[in-house]
């Protein structure tokens, strides 16, 4: 390390690099590292789910006397809403891709707070903590005399979890509240974990507004950032405005639990509703938070392989603001049936619609993009152009749910279920997958096989269409969200989603395998691997992969 | 049913039908249906000939784009492709590409708030009937009807018997007439449940200390199932509603049936074999 120019790196210790690292390229693989790891333990559920839900009847999820286990289900489908949203596409998207491409995108040397950056980190790995730790609160297999009488009983996937926080990802009281079912430790903990959870997430967004505003190269107007960068400003200003209000809400939902307050208790004249009106005022944004960075990572991609600028650049940009200032005044399209006035749904409906149009320009752009390209189909094009179909079969249906009339037949079914895996599960996690095989080179300095990045897209493809495509039927026919067992007339759907889960599984297993491979036998990646035009430049490709501990010790200059 | 072609057209197209099975009538969920359950009220009428139109519009919109989409891989990869254009944006272009779909949106909006608007409330009811959602089974009244009232609980698999269905049949089965409007109040009182029958094109929440509204005519005689549709605690898939349509002069007899059967509130009474009734 003497001569080839790293002794300039001042990389400190292993400790001190990871655990107190100030270094916006270390903290994104933090970032990254704890998506991944999110990732799998939210798999895990979704897994277990799918192989409940295989057949009618309960099989799996039983209690220690073997009756169905309803609680142990509602927490499931908690904990794999909450872990997906919060600990793997947010940390995923903005803190692991954010965090590293937003500076070496804008040529700054790092983000505006370094040591803020590394609260950010450290504060959602306790969230999480909390979360899966409230799962096991009051669990039989922590107790003593459970495994004193374990040979009569046997020991069940129950045994292994307390009653745990299930109340939907979405928290509603009364059944969030302590008089129905949920009274012990776990609610408070989940709560909790949403606290730092949404503290990180709004120290990270103060951060990137700061260095997005502060810190870009010379000659960087904001009409000549990267749809990357500004696909993280927007959503940044969502994560400020959105999450005080959640904060909010279920700060009220503690008090009201633990302080006698009854700010959401209707026995003491507070008003359920308002929680769920607090709730979407945060969650729909939060959908959009999810999404926009998604849209950032896509038209770079798109970009570059088809060796052209993106077409429609101011349109792209302002399409995105224009999704992030409507996607807060559509809220209550979440609850359609709560009893709101016939004209607050109305006005819903009309304002939700609203937003196909910036969408539709998107999507437009993106294919106007590759109209005319000279398009090479590498594995992070794959995935861009599958996002692009599946974004559009899940917009598609959120037309269909945006009208109040109709979302009447299908609101709380699987058509719902389908809708929103198809844009968040098929379109931020393949944006996820498509940033990560895009960029891995460039972080990691090694390169990915292209067979097996293509093979990992095709498995995952067939895989999830075949998870949710059916799920449109089952919602269509009336099966409810949520239910640990179903009709028997809804066998044959749930069959074939079932297949499908396991097909994404072993896909999921494959990208495992493809990561290591990668890191310790992929061929070094040059500064620009993917021979990024001219055209499609961003300063990242500037730069050595890996880029130098510090970058741009000399500020580049943008023209 | 026109919508159900339309579903076959979308699922082959991408693929993943297997097997397509026609539904016969019913208001419970059937095989491999594609589709809704029939309509069997006029609120489901309405929101179904307003779904056959949107699944027109978004097939042929996802249609569309996987045709770009297979157009560009096709004619733009590199191959056949080797220099790409320089031009960066069409101000014609992108204005048209907004303005098709906001004449789209209005197209769909104006029927959207029809159903919205026609399913919302009945200002004239003939008869009312009253839902309380309770963990986990749903209490019915009929003020108009002497005040019967009676809870209603899901069947347990092992006393499942004769035509009834798993986890959607219940103890006492809600007898309401055909042909007229009924309006339905919902409330609950513990947490918050949905009343649902996707036959009836109705789903309601049941909010606790607040009384929400809605209305149905059910057009037909007939057994028609549902399901709690908001999640309300361990045995949320366990408290189904199963809905007997009978004709006026048979409610009328059921009435005073009922009367005598349900003379106490909270009383429990055994099979009361409504079936026969509907039949």
């Amino acid at each position: 390390m003497s001569d080839d120019g790293q002794e300039h790196s001042h990389k400190p210790g292993f400790f001190a690099r990871w655990f107190m690292s100030t270094n916006h390229k270390d903290i994104g693989t933090l970032y990254i590292i704890f998506s991944i790891f999110a990732g799998l333990i939210g798999g895990l559920f979704s897994m277990i789910m799918r192989m409940e839900l295989q057949e009618p009847g309960v099989q799996l999820l039983v209690d220690s006397a073997g009756n169905p286990d309803g609680q142990l289900w509602n927490m499931f489908i908690t904990a794999h809403g909450l872990i997906m949203v919060f600990f793997v596409v947010m940390p995923g998207l903005i803190g692991g891709f954010g965090n590293w491409f937003v500076p070496l995108m804008i040529g700054a040397p790092d983000m505006a707070f370094p040591r803020l950056n590394n609260i950010s980190f450290w504060l959602i790995v306790p969230a999480f903590l909390l979360l899966l730790l409230s799962a096991l609160i009051g669990a039989e297999v922590l107790s003593p005399e459970f495994w004193a009488n374990v040979d009569a009983t046997g020991v069940k996937i129950g045994d292994f979890f307390g009653v745990g926080a299930g109340t939907g990802w979405t928290v509603y009281p009364p059944l969030s509240g302590s008089a129905y079912g949920h009274d012990g430790m776990a609610v408070d903990m989940a709560i909790f974990s949403l606290h730092l959870a949404g503290a990180s997430s709004i120290l990270g967004a103060a951060n990137f507004i700061t260095t997005i505003f502060n810190m870009r190269a010379p000659g960087m107007t904001l009409h000549k950032m990267p749809l990357f960068v500004w696909s993280m400003l927007i959503t940044s200003f969502l994560l400020v405005l959105s999450l005080p209000v959640l904060g909010g809400a279920i700060t009220m939902l503690l008090t009201d639990r633990n302080f006698g307050t009854s700010f959401f208790n209707p026995e003491g004249g507070g008003d359920p509703i308002l929680y769920q009106h607090l709730f979407w005022f945060f969650g729909h944004p939060e959908v959009y938070i999810m999404i926009l960075p998604a849209f950032g990572i896509m038209s770079h991609i798109i970009s570059t392989f088809s060796q052209r600028p993106i077409f429609g650049y101011l349109g792209m940009a302002y399409a995105m603001i224009s999704i992030g200032v409507v996607g807060f005044v559509v809220w209550a399209h979440h609850m359609y049936t709560v009893g709101m006035s016939v004209d607050t749904r109305a006005y819903f409906t009309a304002a939700t619609l609203i937003i196909a149009v910036p969408t539709g320009i998107k999507i437009f752009s993106w294919i106007a993009t590759m109209w005319g390209g000279s398009i090479r189909f590498t594995t992070p094009m794959l995935w861009a152009i599958g996002f692009i179909f599946l974004f559009t079969v899940g917009g598609v249906t959120g037309v269909v749910l945006a009208n109040g009339g109709m979302d009447v037949a299908l609101h709380d079914t699987y058509y719902v279920v389908a809708h929103f895996h198809y844009v968040l599960s098929l379109g931020a996690v393949f944006a996820l997958f498509a940033g990560f095989y895009y960029w891995i080179g460039k972080m990691s300095g090694r390169l990915c096989p292209e067979w097996m990045g293509k093979l990992h897209f095709w498995l995952t493809f067939i895989g999830v269409n075949t998870v949710f495509f059916p799920q449109h039927f089952l919602g269509l026919g009336g099966m409810p969200r949520r239910i640990i067992d179903y009709p028997d007339a809804f066998e044959g759907w749930n069959m074939v989603s079932s297949y499908g889960a396991y097909l994404t599984g072993i896909a999921t297993i494959w990208f495992i395998f493809v990561v290591f491979y990668t890191l310790f036998f992929g061929k070094k990646a040059s500064g620009n691997y993917w021979d990024v035009q001219p055209q499609c430049y961003t300063l990242e490709w500037s730069l050595s992969s890996p880029p130098p501990f510090h970058q741009f010790e000399i500020q580049p200059k943008v023209k | 049913m026109k919508k159900h072609v339309f579903f076959a057209v979308f699922a082959a197209f991408l693929g993943l039908v297997s097997v397509v099975a026609a539904p016969a009538f019913a208001g419970a969920p059937v095989d491999w249906a594609l589709g809704m359950q029939p309509a069997a009220s006029s609120s489901a009428d309405r929101i179904q000939d307003f779904h056959d139109m949107l699944m027109i519009i978004i097939t042929a919109i996802t249609i569309f784009v996987t045709l770009l989409l297979i157009f560009v891989v096709v004619r733009y990869n590199r191959h056949v492709n080797k220099v790409p254009s320089k031009v960066t944006h069409n101000v014609l272009l992108e204005v048209i590409w907004t303005v098709i779909p906001i004449v789209i949106l209005i197209i769909i909006a104006v029927p959207s708030f029809k159903v919205l608007y026609k399913n919302d409330r009945v200002t004239s009811p003939e008869m009312t009937l009253k839902i309380t959602g309770y963990q986990w089974y749903w209490g019915y009244e009929y003020p108009d009807n002497d005040g019967i009232s009676f809870d209603s609980r899901m069947v347990a698999d092992e006393d499942i018997e004769g035509d009834q269905k798993r986890l959607l049949s219940t103890d006492n089965v809600v007898v309401l007439p055909v042909e007229t409007d009924i309006a339905i109040l919902v409330t609950a009182n513990d947490v918050i449940h949905a009343w649902a029958i996707p036959a009836f094109g109705v789903k309601i929440d049941a909010v606790p200390m607040r009384t929400n509204e809605t209305w149905f005519r059910i057009d037909r005689p007939g057994v028609y199932y549902g399901q709690c549709s908001e999640i309300c605690g361990k045995d949320h898939s366990y408290m189904p509603i199963e809905i007997h349509a009978v004709t006026k002069e048979e409610f009328k007899a059921w009435t005073e049936r009922a009367k005598l059967e349900f003379s106490s509130n909270d009383a429990v009474i055994g099979d009361v074999k409504l079936s026969a009734l509907a039949n």
